[in-house]
């Protein structure tokens, strides 16, 4: 667990009907940590019975340590964080926010980078942009998203040549194919947004034979809910319900097992639990665990993934 | 107390020496009568007050003639300190946090000034006042890495995180333990630490780069590590074996209480704010046998540590030749009693 700081929501400013950004300072305007460009905070809701904690990309210049800022897209259909977020958060209300940690930072050997944003996966990029501008490297965003409802980027972002923004609703596409070709040898790219996107451009970067140690991904993961399911623990011999909105990692906490974590969004690694005895399917919704040790079904990362089937006994 | 700086030199007549109270903190590296790997790693800052674990970057008697000591050592070899080209994030990082610490721990000796970018930064014992613009490399003498580091007892060694692994790209390394920052910058992880013997095999450092990844900034560690060397001598590096390998024939069963000596690192891990990147700075701590043996404690256990110590070690550590003599002049320090637990002598 991240070492963490109670702190202040100074401002709550819709962005766009869908997206909101918040501000976070000191309730003694004490400075905050400084961080690098890509970084994430974890956010911790008291939501009712529940404490969520949620992982944001901070969005404010990572050289000011005067407050922090995230931007969050209310999905209607998610365990129910960005809800609380967007209906119960208001100025003065204080939060549990962890220290920065960044699961994707800028890669300084490059000679350009390229960022390519799709929907809110534009938010690690508004503190690389600052990082950027600081460290006077070259670069180019492409910010692709569906309507301007969900283009919170655009209140945000710089007016600069150098940003390319598309909109599908108004029949602009991103041309992957042409951003990827004619750059520079020593080029990097990052992308971050949904799922599709992502391995769009991986894929076709590959076809273009980009080196693989030039391409970083995001993805703009939070746990999905799903059907409800029962874990058992083999030290203990407890048995813990995991509720539709929930995720496995939430209910392990809920029901006060220790368990070490981080990003929340299975890319860190930090929660990687053994799998004592599995009967039936785990859903590994996470970027941590190879092809193989997936099929295997002897690991799991409870912070994004589930189980369908008979019994799922973990080494806890 | 004031500091009091030693004069003393690390070459040629080896006049170093540790008065009485230098002996008594040092971070003796043995909390039990024999020795393995581990991943012995423990939060840093924090210990008793007066001893190296209580700042975070510890300033002893030393620091004047130590930095004088680097100062040849540079100018000998100028490659002892180099970082790449992307890493002077990195250096600016290792600055602030030095310069900042320093001057909070030690305020009779170290000031730093900051007015947004501008910063004045007032080093007392080495008679160092720089004002200069923070970020801006124009404004010092050297790069940032280089200009905190020939200030700071201790190597450094600067890693950038990509690709799931850690990556040795900037470093200050004149005091080292037979290895070259020539030689290993721009090796991973797994690669620099190829020469180190059964620590693979034991998984130490597939564990010992999950936790470094895993670390997060404000949360910094540290460990002990350890090896022997001959005269009291900062540079025993792989460049300059020739100077110093020598010696190791030069011990007598005379003057090993003297020669010998006990070389002791104190590790710590740093995650650095802006570039992501960790500093890994070693610092050495010198005793001879002598030394060591004036704490009962002490004498006892390094007699059981290094008469017991795997074979495979001795020799890696590079004292394998003179371990029959050495172990003989330890013998007479133990009269068998058991020895407490931990790593402060007994009051």
């Amino acid at each position: 667990m991240s070492k963490q700081m109670m702190l202040e929501v100074t401002e709550v400013e819709p962005l766009t009907p869908l997206v909101t950004r918040f501000r976070f300072e000191h309730p003694e305007k004490a400075p905050l940590p400084i961080f690098s460009g890509g970084a994430h905070v974890v956010v911790e809701m008291p939501d009712g019975e529940m404490l969520r904690r949620n992982a944001y990309s901070l969005i404010s210049d990572p050289n000011d340590a005067s407050g922090y800022e995230i931007a969050v897209r209310r999905e209607e259909t998610g365990r129910g964080g960005s809800r609380y977020m967007h209906s119960e958060v208001t100025p003065g209300t204080r939060m549990r926010i962890s220290v920065p940690t960044n699961l994707f930072a800028l890669d300084p050997r490059a000679r350009k980078h390229v960022l390519i944003a799709g929907g809110i996966g534009i938010t690690p990029f508004l503190s690389h942009l600052r990082q950027l501008d600081l460290l006077q490297q070259p670069f180019e965003l492409h910010y692709a998203a569906r309507s301007r409802d969900e283009a919170a980027g655009l209140k945000l972002l710089p007016k600069s040549a150098r940003i390319h923004v598309q909109i599908s609703d108004e029949g602009n596409r991103m041309d992957l194919g042409e951003i990827l070709t004619g750059q520079p040898i020593g080029t990097h790219v990052y992308v971050c947004g949904p799922e599709g996107l992502i391995s769009a451009v991986l894929d076709a970067a590959a076809r273009h034979g980009w080196p693989k140690g030039a391409l970083h991904s995001e993805a703009f993961a939070s746990p999905p809910p799903g059907k409800s399911f029962t874990v058992t623990l083999a030290k203990s011999g407890r048995t813990i319900e995991v509720s539709a909105s929930q995720s496995l990692l939430e209910a392990l906490e809920a029901a006060k097992v220790e368990i070490d974590w981080s990003c929340r969004g299975g890319a860190c690694g930090r929660c990687e639990t053994k799998v004592a005895a599995c009967d039936g399917q785990i859903e590994h919704n996470d970027h941590w665990l190879s092809r193989d040790e997936r099929a295997e079904q002897k690991k799991i990362m409870p912070c994004m993934s589930r189980f369908t089937g008979a019994a799922l006994v973990l080494d806890l | 107390m004031t500091l009091q700086f030693n004069d003393e030199t690390f070459r040629g007549d080896y006049s170093y020496f540790n008065t009485e109270h230098a002996i008594k903190r040092l971070p003796f590296p043995f909390d039990r009568d024999e020795y393995m790997y581990s991943v012995n790693i423990e939060a840093h800052p924090g210990g008793p007050k007066g001893s190296p674990f209580e700042f975070r970057f510890d300033v002893d008697e030393h620091y004047v003639s130590e930095m004088k000591d680097r100062a040849i050592t540079l100018d000998d070899d100028p490659l002892r300190c180099q970082s790449l080209p992307h890493m002077e994030l990195a250096g600016w990082d290792l600055l602030e946090i030095i310069m900042v610490s320093k001057a909070e721990d030690y305020p009779d000796l170290f000031t730093l000034h900051r007015d947004g970018n501008r910063w004045h930064w007032i080093n007392r014992p080495l008679g160092i006042e720089q004002r200069f613009t923070f970020l801006d490399p124009t404004t010092l003498p050297c790069g940032p890495m280089e200009y905190i580091t020939r200030q700071t007892q201790g190597d450094f060694a600067l890693l950038h995180e990509r690709d799931g692994n850690l990556w040795m790209d900037a470093g200050m390394v004149t005091s080292q333990a037979d290895w070259s920052l020539d030689f290993d910058i721009g090796m991973n992880f797994f690669e620099w630490h190829a020469p180190v013997p059964k620590a693979k095999q034991m998984g130490v450092f597939d564990k010992a780069l999950k936790f470094l990844l895993a670390m997060q900034q404000g949360q910094s560690y540290r460990r002990l590590n350890w090896t022997m060397t001959v005269n009291p001598r900062l540079d025993t590096s792989p460049e300059n074996y020739h100077k110093w390998g020598p010696e190791k024939r030069t011990i007598t069963p005379e003057n090993v209480g003297r020669k010998q000596h006990l070389r002791i690192e104190l590790q710590s891990f740093w995650r650095l704010p802006r570039s992501n990147a960790i500093a890994f700075p070693i610092r050495c701590y010198l005793a001879c046998l002598e030394d060591i043996c004036t704490q009962p404690k002490w004498g006892r256990r390094l007699h059981r540590v290094l008469r017991d110590i795997d074979p495979t070690l001795a020799e890696y550590k590079g004292f394998a030749v003179n371990q029959d003599m050495i172990v003989n002049y330890l013998s007479q320090f133990d009269d068998g009693a058991p020895t407490s637990p931990g790593i402060f002598p007994d009051a």
